[in-house]
């Protein structure tokens, strides 16, 4: 779960990072009032989950309250690379006298935190010369240590005060993102303002799977009302704008059904993966929710591991009888419980392949016709 | 031979008498696998499918050897599972729960890895030495005995894969479920340098997805290392940028863990790249 900016900067102040002056507002009134009590020039920025804010004219400086409330009435509302603008952060224009980049996220080769570090901030990492740029693991069985800080600090070019102010704020940030479960807390830039470093931007994402102990963390959503909707019911579920819905069990078969489907010449409507043990209600909510889309066909596509094939079918067979199904619907399903299934499918007038390819070549004709 | 797992592999299940673990504990004693020990917090004493069960894996380890053990343990308690298995002496762990957290996630592999444990997974089917052992959740009935090795990151795409195999009468030696995960305990170049190793594997299948770049470290790999044939196929096509696919890893993010990249890295290095599942056994037969 990405957090927007604001969030981020308010976990940042808690650890000891820090943030300018400033508060989120929702409308050009609030703005006007931070920038009274900031008395100083401010910068109004959009919150959105998205990055190049400024190039959308989602950032906008103001030299007093009156200017700061025009600016915000201008953001407000205003869609930022597809997103609406409902909240601003208001806060103090901090002297730059230079741009650092620092962040830290899971390296998935290494399989450990990875601290990444440039004295070439401002700009996207991917940008900066491979030599530029520090990547210091961190032991999950050590956790932080203070040389890491020391390293960071040497490797950003601090020293003295600055030195001190980094190890200070890589223990914080390390603490952060260890007991947020976070999977990225990126400040581009960390800025040098005089004797203090200044976290100017947040960029943090927490760890999806471990929202049930965060019990803390703000709600965030970046969801369509479907995927919501799926969300809600454990499936991933991803919109795309096709008309051939699908179902299928794990994420690596879902993807597999798409590749295989858009081979033959159809257009997936959707990515669903009903995952791993999904019971009965589970996969009839599942069918609903794609039906809910109107597409022209449906396709379910089940290899049972964990997921039992007759589950899948009693699911089905009850959502049949319970509801009319307006387009044609294609099952593949082979392995855990497959002669069950079979049955009960052909016993209620169903017929299912067991062969994927087939079967995907039916739907895409199906959905032509 | 097979790989890291064989016929005399003794295993033990975590979580033995709830819904999953009895019913998989169930498939895989179907499919010889040698169970020895159950493990369920207060349930000691009793015995599921005629398989001792003990409150704890060290309990569980005084009476047997126990080589490996295999999580069904819901993912908030998994961590503390996986380090009880550890302390016990099992020398492989799978790791099938999904949505264990990435931070959890770290921890397992890396103390499992300092305790020279092999993690298989988290959110892995397992792992199959086919007609020798199987540990995890893959359906029985496909999984035979051969000479193709067989390692993937996601589950019933593998199952697809070694379906079509089946259909023509290519066995496996074993098949590796990395897991789906961002961190998990063994790589495609871990798997790929076993396979090298063991006589028995003949020829390899691939089975990757985009996001990550682990399938373009296989590609190095196998043109420094690999003498023996790897075929791919490589999930994820028709994905669109900056849309998770379920699995954690599979993200085109910035312009990374592309499916062109993935599959150009591998053309390169002399790897048969199948469009589809189902030509997969068709482009082994060219190598084997």
């Amino acid at each position: 779960m990405k957090l927007f900016e604001y969030m981020g900067k308010e976990l940042f102040a808690e650890y000891g990072v820090t943030v300018p002056k400033g508060r989120v507002v929702t409308s050009p009134e609030e703005a006007a009032k931070v920038a009274q009590e900031i008395g100083s020039t401010v910068v109004v920025k959009s919150q959105v989950l998205s990055g190049k804010r400024g190039k959308g004219g989602g950032i906008k400086f103001a030299d007093n309250a009156e200017e700061a409330s025009a600016a915000a009435k201008e953001i407000l509302g205003m869609t930022v690379q597809g997103y609406k603008v409902d909240a601003l952060l208001v806060e103090e224009k901090i002297q730059i006298d230079k741009e650092l980049y620092l962040s830290i996220t899971v390296d998935t080769a290494a399989k450990m935190p990875v601290i990444i570090a440039s004295a070439d901030g401002g700009m996207e990492i991917e940008d900066v010369a491979e030599e530029k740029i520090m990547k210091k693991h961190i032991d999950p069985l050590v956790g932080f240590s203070p040389y890491l800080g020391r390293e960071t600090a040497r490797r950003l070019g601090l020293t003295g005060a600055l030195a001190k102010e980094a190890n200070k704020l890589m223990a914080g940030l390390v603490k952060m993102f260890h007991e947020k479960d976070a999977e990225l807390v990126e400040i581009n830039p960390l800025v040098i303002s005089g004797e203090r470093l200044i976290a100017a931007d947040s960029k943090v994402t927490i760890d999806d799977d471990a929202l049930f102990r965060q019990k803390e963390a703000p709600v965030v959503e970046e969801r369509t009302e479907t995927e919501k909707k799926a969300h809600e019911l454990g499936l991933a579920f991803v919109e795309l704008g096709g008309d051939i819905a699908i179902m299928a069990n794990g994420a690596g078969m879902a993807m597999g059904t798409l590749d295989t489907i858009s081979y033959y010449g159809g257009s997936p409507a959707n990515f669903l993966d009903a995952g791993g043990g999904t019971g009965m209600e589970e996969t009839a909510q599942a069918l609903e929710l794609l039906l809910a889309n109107k597409p022209k066909a449906v396709f379910i596509n089940i290899f049972g591991g964990i997921t039992r094939c007759d589950d899948v079918a009693n699911a089905f067979i009850q959502v049949k009888k319970s509801r009319e199904i307006p387009v044609p619907v294609v099952i593949r399903m082979v392995g855990t419980n497959e002669e069950e299934a079979l049955k009960i499918l052909s016993e209620n007038g169903v017929e299912a392949y067991k062969v994927m390819h087939e079967a995907a070549q039916k739907v895409v004709e199906l959905a032509k016709a | 031979m097979a790989i890291i797992i064989d016929e005399n592999t003794q295993v033990a299940v975590q979580g033995m008498t709830g819904n999953q673990g009895r019913f998989h504990a169930k498939q895989m004693l179907a499919y010889g696998t040698k169970i020895v020990a159950g493990i369920s917090p207060g349930k000691g004493g009793q015995e599921v499918e005629g398989v001792p069960i003990y409150d704890t894996m060290t309990a569980a380890a005084q009476d047997n050897r126990i080589d490996a053990s295999v999580l069904f343990i819901p993912a908030p308690f998994a961590k503390d599972a996986a380090f009880e298995a550890i302390d016990a002496g099992a020398k492989v762990l799978v790791g099938v729960p999904e949505h264990i957290p990435v931070h959890d996630e770290m921890e397992i592999v890396n103390y499992a890895k300092s305790k020279g444990v092999i993690v298989v997974g988290p959110n892995s089917f397992g792992i199959v030495s086919s007609g020798k052992c199987k540990i995890g959740i893959p359906p029985n009935q496909f999984f035979t005995e051969g000479q193709v090795g067989v390692v993937a990151r996601s589950g019933t795409l593998t199952y697809e894969i070694v379906g079509n195999l089946a259909m023509n009468g290519l066995g496996q030696s074993t098949v590796v479920g990395l897991g789906g995960d961002r961190a998990v305990g063994l790589s495609f170049v871990d798997v790929l340098e076993k396979f090298e190793h063991d006589p028995q594997t003949k020829a390899i299948v691939m089975v990757g997805e985009i996001g990550g770049n682990a399938e373009e470290q296989a590609a190095e790999f196998i043109k420094a290392n690999m003498t023996k044939p790897v075929v791919a196929y490589i999930a994820g096509k028709s994905a669109p940028p900056g849309k998770r696919m379920g699995h954690a890893g599979a993200i085109i993010e910035r312009g990374k863990g592309t499916f062109d990249g993935k599959v150009e890295a591998l053309q390169e290095v002399g790897v048969q790249v199948a469009a589809l599942p189902f030509e997969v056994p068709g482009l082994l037969k060219k190598v084997l």
